[in-house]
């Protein structure tokens, strides 16, 4: 440090100066734009409405914006941190007009716009973290444009995602939206978050595991059991289900995880069948087929989600709908999906992570350099598991009942299916490929209008199974290394570069 | 005195493996030198690399001792008392030793820290350079991060450790040069990168002794000639003993302090390179023949024909 730079003004004094101009600016434009209005009355008089609080909201907005993209590095963070600062401000001005309570949609823009900003810190200390800097100083560290696009893809994806119940409600009322987000959001994101889950395991550690729905399940039955036995509530057994399906996890891996290749997927197969089994005949415990009915349902933090004095809607003061219990549902498993994509993503640049895919490339050489395999299998085994038996939780609480028949070979089949289609260890290809699957298989359903082509007789969703198997074979034709094929390295010194697939190994057990 | 004989890091005692039948090492006894390079000599199926995969853990012997004192001077005694107690390790006034014939191959590359190459490269094709390097520091990363607790946190002790492991990675880049091909995945490095990247490898997992099966296999002469100086290097700069097979000649003979020569999974000769290259029963070994008589009678013959 020389002198000058001691002298000079700090980059929070830069930033701060530079948010003041932009804000007077503002506040000198908005003034005659918003300040005020006039408007007729009920009696038809021309009255003047003075909307003080607006000008001061657009003035904090513009002030706040520029301060952060003054203050931040990275291009994402800034764009995540400004469209966050924005929502939260808006959500503030939806709150101090005293004359339209909006607290619904002020909540929803408040927590949005944190989770943006929540989300451009962690690309800022990402960016700053980034080990490169002190080693290769002289060269500014550069994306590559796929994964540059991938990670744009990403983030727009991710506000598609936040913002689709609300459009969805604002568009289409309760009533048409409910399918929209139930069928499709909700549905996907749990297959979302599985297929994340999976992908620890076969597509970061490359074990084929062929009996993830097991983990699914002991996670659905943990909560059944957990809250109608002891009347435990949602937020107590989540992680309880989440540490039991580990629990199992490590179980099934202590001895499994000496197999390799196609012996390990036959285990794990079985076990996955004996799981369903076991569910099936010990009807002491799980009431066998008929299965566990009126799990308690989800409530907002305590507020259950009824047309009661004490509901969640009455609460918050708006109308009753059964909607609300499944936007609150969409964000949870949204909230769920991104906790398991964010832990993996981390996980992935520690030593875990990088053993993990080490060991997919070449076992023996993990173990000529002192990595314990059977360790790091198991955490991945005991992680997957975990994310499986969270995701579980999850669906007995959204379904209210549960039997064995959800947790057949059949979803074990299209977990795998969703993480071979993506390609497999890429994240967002896995997220693609749960839409692609689960979303279209759903779209299939609402082919109707082919009945004017083929006649009365024809039930569409009867080809419904062959038409998308059809999509897969030409998929995998297409793109045999799954959607997103590049893997992105860990680490980098210079520059962040792909690598393509064909030279990534699929792991063999 | 030879260091081999004065102040061995690994003693081979008695060591046989058997497949079935096949007797592949017969009765081997050696001793490696402290801060020696090591050749392991012989003709193809002599059974060099099953030797090797005795030592680092991948097979387990069907007899023999492996003594490895990683510091220190193992003194006879302690190293008898320590068999017999069946343990793997002991922490004695004399150093440590282990018994490497008792160990799992990943606790022989941990802790006893014996770290190999392959004869086919074993790279992580999929991961860059300096991926490779850094997963070869796992163990002390692990350790770092806390079980990754502390690295999901990234507290700061664990980004200083990461920095410092990545400029170790960047260090043995440099060194090999490959530093500007970092970010490249192994797999996509021309064959004697490959082969000098996975040394890299093994050295970045700070071993005692590193075993390397045929490094100089397919290189041309100028790629082996700096495959030489960097084992010089390495000899000289780091505390690493190394032992190395090789069919190379003209290299073993360059850069070996000890020459260890086997035939049909049995030793036949033991010493400095100038001796080995004069004894008679390498001599009947490489030229395929039964005993030394008839080697010299056959070298006899060779210097006759070239003469006339
Ligand atoms: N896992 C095994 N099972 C059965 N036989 C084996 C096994 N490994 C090696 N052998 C046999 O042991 C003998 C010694 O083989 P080894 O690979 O150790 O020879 P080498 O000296 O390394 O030869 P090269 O110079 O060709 O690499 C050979 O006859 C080989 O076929
Ligand atoms: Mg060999």
């Amino acid at each position: 440090m020389d002198v000058a730079a001691a002298k000079r003004p700090t980059r929070v004094q830069t930033a701060l100066r530079e948010a003041s101009f932009a804000g007077l600016i503002a506040a000198l434009l908005s003034f005659p734009i918003l300040a005020l209005r006039v408007e007729a009355d009920m009696n038809n008089r021309l009255v003047l409405e003075e909307r003080w609080p607006l000008v001061g909201v657009a003035t904090l907005s513009i002030f706040v914006a520029r301060f952060l993209s003054s203050i931040l590095d990275d291009w994402r963070a800034r764009a995540l941190a400004i469209a966050g600062a924005l929502s939260n401000l808006f959500a503030i001005g939806l709150m101090i007009f005293p004359d339209r309570p909006q607290i619904g949609l002020a909540l929803w823009f408040g927590a949005s716009g944190s989770t943006l900003m929540a989300a451009g810190l962690y690309f800022e200390r990402e960016g700053r973290a980034a080990p490169e800097r002190p080693i290769a100083a002289p060269q500014v560290a550069k994306t590559s444009r796929t994964s540059g696009l991938i990670n744009l893809v990403g983030i727009v994806a991710l506000g598609f995602v936040i913002a689709y119940p609300l459009v969805l409600l604002a568009w289409l009322g309760p009533q048409g939206s409910l399918k929209w987000i139930n069928n499709y959001g909700v549905q996907i994101l749990i297959y979302v978050m599985l297929g994340w889950g999976l992908n620890i395991v076969v597509g970061l550690a490359g074990l084929l595991d062929l009996g993830y729905v097991a983990f699914y399940a002991v996670g659905a039955y943990a909560y059944a059991l957990l809250a109608t036995t002891f009347g435990l509530s949602f937020w107590i057994c989540l992680p309880l289900a989440g540490i039991l399906a580990a629990f199992w996890g490590i179980l099934l891996g202590f001895p499994v995880l000496r197999l390799r290749g196609d012996y390990l997927a036959l285990v794990t197969l079985a076990f996955g069948e004996i799981v369903t089994i076991v569910l099936t005949n010990w009807v002491d415990l799980t009431n066998g087929e008929a299965g566990i009915s009126s799990i308690p349902r989800v409530s907002f933090f305590g507020l259950p989600f009824t047309a009661a004095d004490d509901g969640f809607a009455a609460t918050f003061g708006i109308a009753f709908s059964p909607i609300h219990r499944t936007i609150f549902l969409f964000y949870l498993i949204l909230v769920l999906a991104l906790i398991t994509n964010v832990v993996t993503i981390r996980l992935r640049r520690l030593p875990i992570g990088r053993a993990w895919e080490a060991l997919r490339e070449d076992e023996i050489a993990c173990r000529s350099l002192g990595v314990n395999t059977t360790n790091t299998k198991l955490t991945a085994f005991a992680l997957g598991a975990m994310f499986g038996g969270l995701a579980g939780a999850f669906f007995a609480v959204r379904q209210g009942f549960i039997n064995p028949n959800s947790f057949t070979f059949m979803e074990s089949a299209t977990i795998l299916a969703i993480v071979v289609l993506g390609g497999m260890g890429s994240q967002i290809g896995v997220a693609l490929a749960a839409v692609a699957m689960v979303g279209g298989t759903e779209i299939l359903r609402e082919l109707d209008f082919l009945k004017v082509l083929f006649g009365n007789d024809f039930d569409p969703n009867q080809y419904r199974m062959l038409i998308f198997g059809l999509a897969m074979v030409v998929m995998m034709v297409w793109k045999p290394r799954g959607l997103i094929s590049t893997r992105e390295p860990s680490i980098f010194l210079k520059e962040r570069r792909g690598v393509a697939g064909s030279l990534v190994k699929e792991g063999h057990g | 005195m030879n260091r081999w004989m004065t102040d061995p890091i690994l003693r081979v005692e008695h060591l046989s493996m058997r497949f079935g039948g096949l007797i592949a090492v017969n009765d081997v006894s050696f001793s490696v030198g402290r801060g020696d390079i090591t050749a392991l000599i012989g003709p193809n199926g002599a059974g060099k690399t099953t030797l090797f995969n005795c030592i680092t853990g991948f097979y387990k012997p069907t007899q023999g001792r492996l003594a490895f004192a990683r510091e220190g001077r193992a003194d006879e005694r302690e190293v008898r008392a320590l068999t017999r107690t069946g343990k793997r390790h002991a922490r004695l006034a004399s150093g440590d030793i282990y018994m490497l014939e008792r160990m799992p191959d990943f606790e022989i590359a941990a802790k006893a820290r014996v770290a190999r190459t392959f004869q086919n490269i074993r790279l992580f094709a999929g991961m860059t350079a300096l991926e490779n390097l850094v997963v070869a520091q796992h163990n002390a990363l692990m350790h770092a991060s806390g079980w990754s607790i502390l690295g999901l946190l990234s507290v700061p002790s664990w980004r200083r450790a990461e920095t410092a492991a990545i400029e170790m990675a960047r260090a043995w880049l440099a060194r090999i040069g490959l530093e500007h091909r970092a970010d490249d995945p192994a797999g996509a490095l021309p064959y004697g990168d490959q082969r000098r990247l996975e040394i890299a490898r093994a050295m970045c997992t700070g071993p005692a002794l590193l075993c390397l099966d045929e490094p100089a296999a397919g290189l041309n002469p100028r790629e082996s000639g700096e495959l030489a100086s960097l084992l010089r290097l390495i000899r000289d700069e780091h505390v690493t003993s190394i032992l190395i097979i090789e069919h190379d000649m003209s290299v073993v003979m360059k850069i070996s302090d000890h020459v260890v020569v086997l035939d049909y999974g049995a030793l036949i000769s033991d010493g400095t390179p100038d001796y080995v290259r004069n004894d008679p029963n390498v001599i009947a070994a490489y030229l395929g023949v039964s005993d030394a008589a008839e080697a010299e009678q056959v070298v006899a013959e060779i210097a006759r024909e070239s003469h006339k």
